[in-house]
């Protein structure tokens, strides 16, 4: 029983200043158990914004936001961390460039792991190994190796293992894929989902490309000055196509959604 | 002297500075932060030590200088996360309060001798030299060895060996363990740290925390082998570490944690090996700060040389 709801959020950046944005606009959202959301919307529409305010990057001007039955508007980054995995667009963020893999992935465990006196023991270790074969990228023999020294995709997908290694609540995946390579960002999202349905997790991700918004997962939801403005499930959204979503969002909104990126995104 | 004397003297000092070396590593390498408290924790650490040496504890003294600095440091942390304040400036500004505070505890001069006065038979005032750790080794070593006379230095140099490797043991065990590894993460991505939920703040403080109390224990080693505590030693404290650090990383790398706790210490060794040298072809004791910096500005710029050279190889090559 893992649901998300966030009631009324609010958050203007640089308030009282010429500078102002409302980058939250009374934003509300359900999200439901084993949900697999995706997150449409041109750049400024609060997608990132609304994930750091789920991860408790900033406070709120107002709202609430309810995880799986507790109220964590207050709680701390670090405490929210524990339920709630995160995977951003460079996958630098995602791992600590002088630590192993093994220690990194170590680290990422200490939240769930049981108590031992060194991080990186034999019982830890045959876990991790099994994870990373699953990758299929060769990483399990190499678990010794600096993470620094991995190619990009390769990082990603040892985040992807850390965000999801200790079985959180809620996976955010902030357009992980945005800055691989086609066919990387091809197999990372593949890991992607194996990883998601193996643990039923539930996630929201934010992506640019329309057409594999509408395929993967379950729901899709497009966002534009800090609300959400379409939410599409079940037929509605099995039958849209991307003309047809952006003809509704025009008709809904009042204008054009694609951003410049998003028709590269569709040329392509 | 002869060289050998010389030689033992260098590396005497060289290991009593080695966990201030160790300290600047932590901050320096580990937590990637500069952290200006190490000169201030560094007299801490004497100031403590020469008052509890004189109360006669030698023992409980080292320990209550390394405490002392590892609450400078917990200062400096608080500082840095709770308020925000930038790094250097945190580190300068527990520094210059710790100048008073140190000022107190040597009750209110600027340096003290390890001795106490006491009244003899004759009813007149005579200085009594305190109980060191160092005085009661070389005792013991002279009684094993049977009475021979024993260079002092040579005493001075196992024991501090001694200590500084059951240091250097006990700090790379400690970064392989949870809290440790959660340190080493700090410095390298804070970030994937808080992701990780684990509280970053509180594993900077603790880094600061241990950086520092290497770096009181190192002054309060010193003070019990030279008998001595003074205001104004810690000046350039920071300079002397970072030298012995990078001086190390030449000769070791700094690719793994165990590796740089081992170059940290024989940076500090060959560190003093070259002032010797220096003070031997008749270098004046003033000139040993600015030879510190130059040997860490030399010691910076060696990978931009190294780099512009093949640079340059690489394009006469092209030419051809």
């Amino acid at each position: 029983m893992s649901q998300l709801v966030l009631k009324n959020l609010r958050k203007t950046f640089e308030k009282g200043t010429p500078n102002a944005k409302v980058a939250l606009d009374r934003l509300n959202l359900t999200v439901n158990d084993g949900d697999f959301i995706t997150v449409l919307g041109s750049n400024g529409a609060g997608k990132s914004t609304l994930f750091n305010a789920i991860l408790g990057k900033f406070r709120l001007d107002g709202g609430k936001i309810i995880l799986d039955d507790e109220d964590i508007t207050q709680m701390k980054d670090y405490r929210r961390a524990l339920n709630i995995g995160c995977l951003y667009q460079n996958p630098l963020l995602g791992t600590a460039p002088n630590m192993t893999i093994e220690e990194n992935l170590a680290l990422a465990y200490t939240r769930k792991a049981r108590r031992s006196f060194f991080a990186v023991n034999r019982r830890d270790s045959e876990y991790f190994r099994a994870l990373l074969s699953e990758l299929n990228l060769g990483l399990e023999d190499r678990m010794k190796t600096r993470m620094g020294l991995l190619s990009g995709g390769q990082r990603q997908a040892a985040s992807l293992l850390m965000a999801t290694i200790a079985e959180p609540k809620l996976l955010l995946l902030d357009e992980h894929t945005a800055a691989l390579d086609p066919a990387t960002a091809e197999n990372v999202l593949h890991l992607t989902r194996t990883i998601i349905e193996k643990r039923h997790l539930t996630c929201l991700m934010i992506t640019h490309q329309m057409q594999s918004a509408l395929q993967m997962g379950n729901r899709t939801i497009i966002m534009d000055s800090g609300r959400v403005v379409l939410d599409l499930t079940g037929e509605e959204r099995d039958n849209m196509t991307v003309p047809e979503l952006l003809q509704l969002f025009q008709k809904n909104v009042g204008r054009d959604m694609a951003s410049d990126r998003m028709l590269l995104d569709l040329q392509t | 002297m002869n060289m050998l004397s010389l030689l033992i003297s260098a590396l005497s000092q060289g290991m009593i500075y080695a966990p201030m070396a160790l300290g600047v590593f932590i901050a320096f390498r580990i937590l990637n932060t500069p952290d200006l408290t190490i000169d201030g924790s560094f007299v801490v650490g004497m100031c403590v030590c020469a008052v509890v040496t004189i109360s006669g504890h030698p023992y409980l003294a080292l320990l209550c200088g390394l405490l002392a600095g590892a609450l400078a440091g917990l200062c400096t942390g608080l500082l840095q996360t709770k308020l925000q304040i930038n790094p250097i400036l945190s580190g300068i500004l527990t520094m210059t309060g710790l100048y008073t505070i140190n000022f107190v505890i040597l009750g209110g001069q600027s340096n003290l001798y390890l001795q106490r006065t006491v009244i003899n038979s004759a009813g007149a005032e005579t200085q009594v030299a305190s109980d060191t750790l160092y005085k009661s080794f070389r005792n013991l070593l002279i009684t094993l060895s049977g009475n021979r006379r024993f260079d002092s230095n040579l005493s001075i140099l196992i024991l501090t060996s001694l200590i500084v490797l059951v240091l250097a043991v006990l700090l790379a065990v400690f970064f392989f363990t949870r809290p440790g590894i959660a340190i080493r993460a700090t410095g390298d991505n804070e970030e994937m740290v808080r992701s990780s939920s684990i509280n970053a703040d509180r594993t900077r403080i603790e880094g600061i925390m241990l950086s520092n109390a290497l770096v009181a224990f190192s002054g309060a080693l010193l003070c019990e082998q030279q008998r001595y505590a003074d205001l104004n030693f810690g000046s350039g404290m920071l300079v002397v570490g970072l030298a012995s650090v990078i001086i190390g990383q030449v000769f070791f790398g700094r690719h793994s944690v165990t590796l740089g706790i081992i170059s940290a210490i024989a940076g500090s060794l060959i560190y003093r090996v070259i002032l010797q040298v220096a003070y031997k072809i008749d270098m004046p004791s003033y000139a040993v700060k600015l030879l510190s910096a130059l040997i860490v500005v030399i010691a910076l710029s060696i990978p931009l040389i190294r780099r512009a050279l093949s640079q340059r190889r690489q394009e006469t090559e092209e030419e051809k």
